[in-house]
This record gives C-alpha cells, structure tokens and sequence, in this order.
C-alpha cells in the first residue's frame, strides 16, 4: 500500500511536470519560428543577470537566447520519460523509491515553469521584473458588456496573443473586449493591459452562463471538460487551440478562415480546432463581431421567478449538499427560496467553488448552480478590482536588498500565497492571509488563482491589497510574479539570494543551494485551494529546494503530507560548518508538506516554519514574536513547543520574557548554541580532528 | 436518508467499511475495554450546534467521565481552555494522525501508543484521509467516528443521523461512560 500510494503521488507529480514541460516546448517552439532563436533572453534589462536560476542550478548552463531553452527542455523531457518508466507495474519494491523520484519530477516541474515564463517574458513584451506593474482590472464588473466579447481560458497565452495582435492590427482593439480566466487571464494582462481577468478558474461557470462571452477560446489546464456544452448552451461558438485539448472537435487549421468564421457565425458546428495562433487571432476576432449581435448576450441564468417556482419542485433528498465538496447547505437554501427568499442562496455564493456537481446530483434537474449565482447577482456585478499585472521575475538589486535581513531573519519571512482556487471557506481566508502578513512585514508573493483572489476586496477608500502594498521585493510587499509558470520565479528568488546575496557558486550546484534554503531561508508556500496535479509538482519543486508548502483542508487529498516529527530530538540536528560538530537546532522547518485545517492554524503554522537554524538572535526574536502573537490571538494560548525554538537568552522577545521564562523552567530548557547550518558535511570548513 | 452510506458521495471507500454503530452501548463498551483510549476534537466542534449544546460540550463531557485524554486539533484549544476544560494536548490533525500510525510512538503520557481513537469535529472530507491513512498504516488501533455523518474509513462509525438521533446517541454515551 505505501509504495502504490507513493506511486500515484509520483504520477501527479510528472503529470504536473510534463504538463508544464510540453507548455514550454510548445510556447519555445512557437516564439523561435516567429522571433528566431537566437533571440536574446531578456528578462529584466540590467535588473536580472542571473536570467534563469532554476534552469543554471539544475541543468548547469547559462542559457543566452531562446534556443538555448531547447536544451534545457530536452533534459526535462528525457528525465520526465525515465521517471515515468519507473512508474510501471513489477517495480513497487519500496514506497522511498518513488518518494525520491516525487522530489525529481518536482524539481523537472520547475525547469518547465521557468523557460516557459522566461521565453515569453523575452519576447512578448511583458513586465520584465516590473514592481510597477501595471494595474489591471480584475472582475465581472469591470467588463463592458455592450461591446463584443472574447473569453480566453486555460494557461497557454500564445492563442490569445494572436487574438490581441489581430484586433490591433485591423482597427478593433478598443471595441472587442478580451478577458481570460485563468492563468491565460494573468499572461494575456501582461501582454495587453486592457484585458481583463474575469476571475479564478471556479469563475469559469458562472461567467459562461452569464451569456457574456461572445466566443470562448480554449487552450491547455484547468479547463473545465464541459465548457463546449456549456457554451452551447448560450449560443456562443468555441474555438480550441491545443492539440492536448481538442473537445473532439474537428481540425480546421487548414481550412479557409472565411468558411470557418462562416460555419461558427452560422452555429454550424459548435467550435472548431485550429493549431495556428495567427488563424486563432483572425478567427475569434471576425466570428465575435458578427456573433455578438445576434446572440444578444444570451445567457442561462434563471430569472427570480423560475428559481421561486423551481424551488418548490425540489424533494428534498438533500443529494445536492451531499454532492458538494464544500458540503454546502445547498437544500435548505432552496427551501428558502421557494419561499421567496434569496438570502441563503446569495450566501452561498461567496463560499461557491463553482464546480457545479450539485445541479448533476439533483433529482430533478434544478439548475443549482445557477440558482446561487444569480441570487449573488449583486456581488458579481460589483466585482471590480484592480491587480498588479504579474511582474515575471525578482530583480537582482530586490535580492541585494533583501537577502541579509532574510536570511539573518530580520525579514520574519517569504510568504508565497500560490495556486488553485479550491478554497474550503472562500476566498477571504486568502485576502486575510495576505493582508495579515504584508501587514507584519513578511515579503508576500502571490501567483495563479491565488493572485486574483487576493485582489478581490476593497478597503474603505475602494483599493485592493495590490493599490495598498507595494509590488516590490520588500518587506510588507504583496508581489504578483504571474501565472502558473511565474512560480518559478519564487524559487528563483530563494535560488538567487544564495548565489547572489551569499555568492554561493549556482550552475550544477543544486545541493549546496537547497541546503543554503532549507537551512537560512525563511520561506514558506501556501497553496490554500490546490486541486491540481500541476500543484503538487510544483510544491515538489519546493520541497526539494528545502521550502515547506502548506496547503488547504482540501490538499490532504493528495494523500502525501511531509511531516516532520518534534518529538524525535535525533531529527533535527545540523553540521556546524565552523566545526563539524553536530548541533541541535529544533525542528525548523518542522514539515515540508502539511495539511491545515483551518485558516487560523494556516496562519500560525505559516509563521512557525518561517524559522530556520541560521537565524541570528535579533531574527529568531522577531519571528518568534509573530508565531506567538498570531498563536496567542488565533489559538487563545501560548504554544506548547516554545522551547524547541529558542536557543538562547537572546532569541527571547523583550516583551515575552517572563512568560517565555516561565515556560523555558517548566520544560528544564537549556541553552544551545548556533551553528553554521549545513546538513552536508563536504560543507564543513575545518573538521574538529582536524583542529 | 440512507445509513452506511458516505455522507460525501464523491467519497468512495474500499471494500472494508467501518462497522455502523447501532446503539451507542457498543461506543462504551469499546471504551471500557480499551486500555488507551484517546479522543481527538477537530475544529468544528465549538462551531457545531446539537439541540441546546455545541459539539465540544459532549467532547468535555466524553472526556471527563470515560478519563479519556482529549488532543484538540486545528486552532480550537484555546475555546476548551476558556470553557475550564484543559485538552491533555492540542497538535495539528495531521500530525496526531501521523503518530498514531506509529506504532513506536509512545503517546502523548509517554505510557504507549493508543489502541482505540475516537474522532469528532474535523470537516467531513479531511476525517475521511486521516481515517484511510490509519485504517491502511496503523498497527492495532480501531478507530470511531463520533461524528453525525458515517465515515466508512473509520472502524466503527454512526449511520448518517439526524440531528435528534446524533443528540440521542452522544447523551447516552455521557451518561453511560461516567458509570460503572
């Protein structure tokens, strides 16, 4: 049972991992034919020389021009296959050996993600290591709903780059609205910044059955496997761009543009394939113009009326809450509203991941999901938010600044607030994580549907967390790198503060580098409503780089936790690189992949596995002050385990002495020394024989 | 409404499901014929109304009259603490689920691991997990869910109840633990 459990980790992990190699091998191969591949890998001007630090610590080359991608992508590719071949049956000898190669694909995951940020930051004109991003308008609200629209979902932007180029090029660009949802939404707001991000990928129906969208492009991930029938429904035709997801569409890439643009506007087929990013652009764009006035924003969202008459139909079996993996009160609501009253429905719009099982699980057929959205009309309607475009990469200059106070711990922490929107309570928990931590002086990434969660709420002056706190690299920042793909730059940005900050040596040179992290970068993920497999490659990634990644209620469904143990004194000592001796530093970081229950307990653990061995006694001090203050406040009491984490006098807050004191006595605490924290001993400088 | 049923259907268990408690004598007898029992109380349960009592009032009770060590999980423990009750411990649910699929733990009294957990107030669908990884990696733990929902991982859990039914059976548990 354990080896078959670590397998089918193993096979999300390289699902993630060859899902985000072939999105770079086909976004490299996209960019060489139409800007050749000696074309230079910009990627910040004279702010970004180490251009692409995953791809230098593991594959040991500095790539120059986008070419020079292509090689890292054939290591991917070949380590992807191998991994794959041990997946077979007849080789379940024991679980740590898929365990091992779970950190490998992880670590491959983080290639993919990397070249293909970097190859499109290049070329595409995004914000090159941008803090000033610019701002761009997030939300149903912001849409203009009287102008012909195009909806982009899925993760690859090179179809919706053909789309946008298309409408500049003949005049359109200003009368056709274009929005993604998505990490398309991210990449194509940072290729034009007047499109819109409709929201997380949970927006995807709602925002369909709105009948806003005009003409639905679909590309790669994440999209939902009823999107064509779903468009179909409001008589808005589909355009597939993606060999790996092609709805069984027939392939018109061939064919005429006018017999295409003819047989979608006529409702001929429902959608077609087309592989070529340029027909993609000229298709949508003329099959928009001429679909929107006649489909008059024809929508499936039931009016008042038919939700209070449809409501009395309900039997009451109540297979609708049980269907819900929110576990939704979704029939008590109904009842309310087949007496009028819409509340409990609007209330359950917030909370709503969207995944619409309990209309399939209904008995007779009530459109559920629609029910709540259009009881939570309002809400939607008034989702208008601004986030910062994602900024791709950390400047080199962002990491001078901040790689001392980091790793001696004066910076509390890296809090990268990442991933899918699978949230268990909505997305609040995630604004007030962000919010909580950028507000404590923690440097706040974000990415993914994460990013555009965060930016959906307001203060009492109508600003978002992206208008309140800084876009830059900086304590109390809240930084968007991007996409998906953008992660890469968060590990980048831990790669980076040790080959730039620390000047250790970064090509081929992974080992040192992921001990220099796990021992004296305070970094931690929290992927609060990972769903993906894409997710646990990437957390693999993280892991392997020694940063721990904490996930929702929901991720304890990977089956996977990596959990240390506390209560095992021999699990956590360290080489001291002065002497060789072996010194014990507590459990920090105490997991590496851990499961939360609730937001509260998200929140407190974020802040505990930000210690890290290397911190000095002013950065223990200050980050054992957070983890305190947000447990005493969260939890209603002092931790239990406040002695494993200090080491002396000194790492004691001034304002909890005498607690800690009385604390440190009942546990019979004694002091210990601060080592140089390795767990390498080719590290140890002078060997203690030696002396 | 169907008994040995998942409650979520997307929750589709193996072919060993948790025996239904039919009445609650048999969750007192397990108790009683324990050697080390233990009760771990997730974060719902000051959340969770039964009737005029909240979730985590039967757990003191639970607790006190079968003197059975209670670990709260989550961010709960302080609601306990300001309720007069002090939880023996309070760790995250995973990790008191990672110990207790050790069979060289030695418990939280340094006496020896535990050979009955019973579950209550951890959402429905992170129960679920932690009842599959100790039904699949624990060594001679049986395992009850006390929650109102059954829980097939479990070795021993309630029928999905009514609110009544669940109040029924969690009152007669109280009472018939603290005597003899």
């Amino acid at each position: 049972m354990a080896a078959q459990q670590s397998r089918i980790v193993l096979l999300a992990c390289l699902i993630g991992a060859s899902t985000h190699t072939a999105h770079a091998r086909h976004m490299v191969e996209h960019l060489i034919e139409k800007y050749g591949s000696n074309f230079p890998l910009d990627v910040g001007g004279l702010n970004i020389e180490v251009e692409a630090p995953i791809t230098r610590l593991v594959c040991g080359v500095k790539p120059r021009t986008l070419s020079d991608l292509e090689e890292a992508l054939d290591y991917c590719e070949n380590q992807v296959t191998n991994l794959l071949s041990s997946t077979h049956t007849g080789q379940e000898g024991s679980n740590v050996d898929f365990e091992s190669k779970v950190f490998h694909a992880g670590m491959i995951d983080h290639i993919g993600l990397e070249v293909a940020d970097i190859a499109q930051v290049a070329t595409l004109g995004f914000p090159k290591a941008d803090p000033e991003a610019p701002l761009v308008d997030l939300g149903y609200g912001t849409v203009d709903s009287q102008k012909p629209l195009i909806l982009c979902i899925g993760h690859n932007v090179v179809p919706a780059t053909g789309i946008v180029d298309y409408l500049k090029s003949n005049g359109l660009h200003g009368d056709v609205e274009i929005c993604g949802l998505c990490c398309t939404a991210h990449d194509v707001t940072r290729y034009n910044p007047t499109a819109k991000i409709i929201g997380p990928i949970s927006w995807q129906l709602r925002f369909i059955r709105s009948g806003l969208p005009d003409v639905i492009v679909l590309d790669e991930q994440c999209v939902r496997t009823d999107s064509l029938f779903e468009a179909q429904r409001i008589k808005a035709p589909v355009v597939v761009t993606s060999e790996k997801n092609c709805m069984g569409l027939p392939d018109r890439t061939h064919d005429p543009v006018d017999a295409v643009v003819n047989d979608l506007v006529e409702g001929r087929v429902p959608g077609v394939l087309i592989l070529d990013p340029i027909k993609v652009g000229e298709v949508v764009a003329r099959t928009a113009v001429k679909v929107a006035p006649n489909r008059k924003k024809f929508k499936v969202i039931p009016n008042v009326e038919d939700i209070v008459s449809g409501a009395k139909t309900c039997k009451k079996c109540n297979d609708c809450r049980r269907a819900c993996p929110q576990d939704l009160h979704i029939m008590e609501a109904v009842a309310d509203a087949s007496t009028g009253n819409l509340d409990s429905l609007a209330d359950l719009y917030d909370i709503c991941i969207g995944c619409g099982r309990c209309e399939n699980a209904c008995q007779v057929d009530l459109p559920l999901h629609s029910y709540i959205v259009k009881a939570g009309e309002k809400k939607l309607k008034e989702e208008k938010f601004k986030i910062r475009s994602g900024r791709g990469a950390i400047q080199d200059v962002e990491i001078r600044n901040v790689g001392s106070p980091i790793v001696l711990g004066e910076i509390p922490g890296v809090v990268a607030v990442v991933g899918c929107s699978n949230y268990p309570h909505g997305g609040k928990e995630v604004i007030d994580i962000c919010k909580e931590f950028a507000n404590r002086r923690y440097i706040v990434v974000t990415s993914g549907c994460a990013a555009m969660t965060a930016a959906m709420s307001k203060d009492e002056e109508g600003k978002t967390l992206y208008e309140i706190y800084p876009g830059s690299f900086e304590a109390g920042g809240i930084v968007n790198v991007g996409s998906c793909v953008a992660n890469s730059h968060i590990a980048g940005a831990a790669i980076k503060i040790a080959n730039i900050f620390a000047k250790r040596n970064l090509r081929g040179n992974y080992e040192e580098i992921a001990d220099y992290i796990h021992n004296r970068v305070g970094a931690v993920g929290l992927a609060w409503g990972a769903y993906s497999q894409k997710a646990a490659a990437i957390a693999a990634g993280f892991w392997r780089l020694g940063v721990p990644v904490i996930v929702g209620p929901h991720g304890a469904k990977y089956r996977r936790m990596l959990l240390g143990r506390k209560d095992h004194e021999e699990d956590w000592y360290v080489l001291d690189a002065r002497t060789g001796d072996r010194v014990y530093v507590g459990p920090a970081p105490e997991h590496l992949f851990y499961a939360a229950e609730s937001k509260e307990e998200a929140m407190v653990m974020i802040a505990k596995l930000c210690m890290r061995p290397n911190d000095t006694t002013k950065g223990r001090a200050i980050k054992l002050t957070h983890w305190i203050d947000l447990h005493k406040r969260l939890y209603g009491t002092m931790p239990d385990d406040i002695h494993l984490y200090v080491r002396n006098e000194l790492d004691i807050p001034i304002t909890m002495k005498d607690e800690i004191h009385k604390i440190l006595e009942e546990k019979g605490w004694k002091e210990n020394r601060i080592p140089d924290p390795t767990l390498l001993s080719r590290m140890i400088r002078k060997r203690k024989e030696e002396a | 409404m169907a008994s040995g049923e998942p409650w979520q259907k997307a929750e589709v268990p193996g072919p060993t499901r948790a025996l239904v408690i039919t009445k609650p004598e048999v969750v007192v007898a397990m108790v009683k014929r324990a050697k080390r029992p233990l009760l771990v109380v997730g974060h719902e349960a000051p959340e969770i109304n039964i009737k005029e009592k909240k979730l985590m009032d039967y757990a003191i009770s639970i607790a006190q009259n079968g003197r059975i060590p209670m670990v709260t999980t989550a961010h709960v423990v302080g609601e306990f603490v300001r309720k007069g009750f002090q939880p023996t411990a309070f760790m995250p649910a995973v990790d008191i689920a990672n110990r207790l699929a050790d069979s060289d733990w030695k418990g939280l009294d340094g006496n020896g691991q535990y050979d009955l957990a019973m579950f209550m107030g951890i959402t429905y669908y992170m129960e679920w997990v932690l009842f599959s990884g100790l039904k699949h990696f624990s060594q001679n733990l049986k395992t009850i869910s006390l929650d109102r929902y059954y829980h097939p991982q479990a070795s021993w859990s309630f029928p999905n109840l009514s609110v009544d039914d669940w109040a029924q059976n969690l009152e007669a548990i109280v009472t018939k633990l603290g005597g003899e």
